[in-house]
């Protein structure tokens, strides 16, 4: 479904993404896991046109996607939950849902609108409960649920999320990947962005190590839980093994 | 294609039957993560590397796979034993290893997870040559440093299937088991899946009555009349597999029921041919020497490895629904590396052996022929001066002291003659391997 390849982003002198190549397809969840600053974010950005590459190519259904722009590459059917939520904080609950539809108003949808608001509701009851409230007035992980149903209503069939876990308690993560988990398996494909990676791996089929800029591991979420060389990448350490490899 | 194939037909249907332009992308993604690997952990790829000024990041597609520096077993040797591993050892679960004691041996380290991948790629040759959780494996392979053996065991046992680990030897047990336990895969070399057949003939055995429905061989190249003769003893199915003990062992690539060309893993494997002198890559469909790099492997990811086996390789669709490449079966090696019974013995070993016996170094030629179906391996040497010749006594120890050190550093049993100069002059001229098999 998603393909990029060889993705090189910088931001001036500074090269954040360095040839990372990744694929997502039709129906899994993959993860992108690394550090901070490992350039998870900017490659989230690059893939949906926020940020512009220096090379490389970023394909969506066989389609290069890079001279789309953003709002496009959304009506393609890719949301993105932001880093940080970024909801409405003096809109209600319903309204920040309702602006997430936004592409499917313009389709003149607003029946399908009215319904979609009506199933995310129920998908994510505390929201239902505080419909009427003030986005601002939510905890940190009603927020999250809130983003996560605003992205829904643009009925993408590739949600992309980015740290979703960040700032929450460790029951309100858990939370948060079951949610993920059950959008997966309505049929919604998942590329999702952590810092957590075992949280990630644990709903993931396949993951990606990012590290300073590159893909350094890749395989299935089984093996990447399994692999030492996953927590090494992971903490950020340098892999120089001079120092732990068995000298001759 | 693959719609009309049932799902037991394959192990990893997903992965088996990919696109092949899936298949590019993913090949791509593995090679960028393993070259960023070894330039960090591996000291000869990271020098490899500098000396070109290649940096992994640069990677733009997999055609520039071909700027890289190959790796030689020679090059394995050199950083014998553990210059080659990635990881830490204390990460590594299992060490393989090839070659003699003389210093010129390899190690293979292998982590949890290429323990796991072994046995996955391992089964879908198994799967792919019909062998199902029903089955019976006999495995006449040695268990020990060589990794025949134990990557078929394991292979089989995530399989399903029941596993007779006999190793090799002792022919009339193997058939005894065979027939209580009601084998239905036989694992051996095709020589000595022959030799077992002239076995059971001698010993009037009924061969119809047996329980086996396979044989699935490797470990030496073999000629189609082989198979022919097996499969008509026996009335069973012979398949081949490819080995590659550096990379991995058996699993690397394996024959489907078409018979066909042996399917490689391509998705753990990049495959190229090369031309072996000049080692420039060649046209699609030319024959050459095969050169892999490992993808997935964790503590012993190998860059452009020369096999030294000559090969073709055939993208084309399989019938079977298989969309890897196959090779063709393998006719020759590029270097004077020899197979005997299996085994790899290279002369230079047999000449440290010599050597290490007597101090003399003296000359020898060794005869390889084929017996009864066997690989019969005699070495001729120069009795020196350092040899008491007119002492029988001491000439049959010196003898037996050879034939026990070859035996014990080569992994394979040679005949060893005692020879008079004159002797020597006049077959010298053959060279130092006559091998009596190619004829």
């Amino acid at each position: 479904m998603l393909t990029v390849r060889t993705l090189d982003v910088a931001y001036g002198a500074v090269t954040v993404l360095r040839g990372v190549s990744l694929h997502v397809k039709e129906g899994e969840v993959v993860a992108i896991v690394g550090a901070n600053g490992a350039g998870k974010t900017t490659l989230l950005k690059a893939i949906t046109g926020l940020v512009r590459p220096r090379r490389g190519d970023v394909r969506l259904r066989g389609e290069s996607i890079l001279e789309v722009g953003t709002a496009r590459i959304v009506a393609r059917g890719c949301s993105l939950v932001p880093e940080g939520r970024q909801i409405f904080g003096d809109l209600s609950v319903r309204d920040n849902l309702l602006l997430g539809a936004h592409v499917q108003y313009r389709r003149g949808k607003a029946a399908e609108v009215r319904a979609d608001l009506e199933r995310i509701l129920g998908m994510f009851p505390i929201l239902g409960k505080r419909s009427g409230q003030l986005g601002g007035t939510l905890s940190g992980g009603e927020q999250q649920m809130l983003a996560i149903g605003r992205a829904l209503m643009a009925r993408p069939t590739l949600l992309m999320l980015d740290e979703p876990s960040m700032g929450l308690a460790p029951l309100v993560v858990k939370e948060i990947f079951n949610v993920i988990s059950t959008i997966s398996l309505a049929g919604c494909t998942v590329l999702l962005v952590e810092q957590n990676a075992r949280g990630a791996l644990k709903i993931a089929h396949r993951g990606y190590v990012l590290e300073t800029g590159r893909i350094v591991l890749e395989g299935s979420a089984e093996d990447l839980l399994a692999s030492r060389e996953m927590q090494r990448a992971y903490l950020g350490r340098d892999v120089n093994l001079e120092t732990a490899r068995v000298t001759t | 294609m693959t719609a009309t194939l049932s799902p037991a037909a394959f192990w990893q249907p997903d992965e088996e039957c990919m696109h092949r332009e899936e298949l590019a992308q993913l090949q791509l993604e593995r090679l960028q993560a393993t070259l960023s690997r070894v330039a960090r952990s591996v000291p000869f790829y990271r020098a490899a590397f500098d000396a070109i000024r290649f940096d992994p990041d640069d990677l733009r597609s997999l055609d520039d796979l071909r700027r890289l520096p190959f790796t030689t077993k020679g090059d394995l040797a050199d950083a014998y034993p553990y210059g080659f591993l990635a990881v830490p050892l204390r990460e590594v679960v299992r060490l393989h290893g090839t070659g003699g004691s003389g210093g010129s041996g390899i190690v293979m380290g292998y982590t949890r997870n290429d323990i796991k991948t072994w046995a996955n790629l391992m089964a879908r040759m198994l799967v792919a040559e019909g062998v199902t959780k029903d089955d019976v494996l006999q495995i006449t392979f040695d268990y020990g440093l060589f990794t025949g053996a134990f990557g078929v065991h394991f292979a089989a046992e995530r399989l399903g299937a029941s596993v007779i680990p006999i190793s090799s030897g002792n022919t009339k047990r193997q058939i005894k088991i065979m027939v209580d336990y009601k084998t239905t895969a036989l694992v051996s070399t095709p020589s000595y899946a022959l030799h077992l057949i002239e076995a059971m003939r001698a010993a009037n055995l009924n061969m119809n009555a047996l329980s086996l429905r396979r044989v699935l061989v490797g470990g030496e190249p073999f000629r189609e009349e082989s198979r022919r003769q097996i499969q008509e003893a026996l009335g069973v199915t012979v398949t081949d597999n490819y080995a590659v003990s550096e990379l991995l062992g058996p699993g690397v690539a394996g024959e489907c029921l078409e018979r066909n060309g042996l399917h490689l893993n391509e998705d753990h494997f990049i495959p190229e041919i090369v031309d072996p002198v000049t080692l420039a890559p060649l046209p699609p469909g030319a024959e050459g020497e095969l050169v892999l790099t490992s993808l997935t492997k964790e503590a012993f990811p190998l860059i452009r490895f020369r096999t030294r086996d000559l090969t073709t390789l055939d993208t084309g669709p399989c019938p079977c629904g298989r969309t890897s490449a196959r090779i063709r079966r393998m006719r020759a090696r590029t270097d004077d590396m020899l197979i005997i019974k299996g085994v790899n013995v290279f002369p230079a070993q047999v000449e440290a052996v010599l050597a290490e016996v007597d101090q003399t170094a003296p000359r020898y030629q060794l005869v390889i022929e084929r017996r009864d179906a066997l690989d019969v391996a005699t070495v001729l040497v120069e009795v020196s001066q350092s040899v008491f010749f007119d002492e029988m006594r001491r000439q049959a120890g010196y003898r037996d002291l050879l034939r026990h050190r070859l035996a014990s550093d080569l992994g394979v049993t040679f005949d060893v003659k005692l020879v008079e100069k004159s002797t020597m002059d006049s077959v010298a001229a053959k060279g130092k391997v006559v091998d009596l098999r190619k004829r």
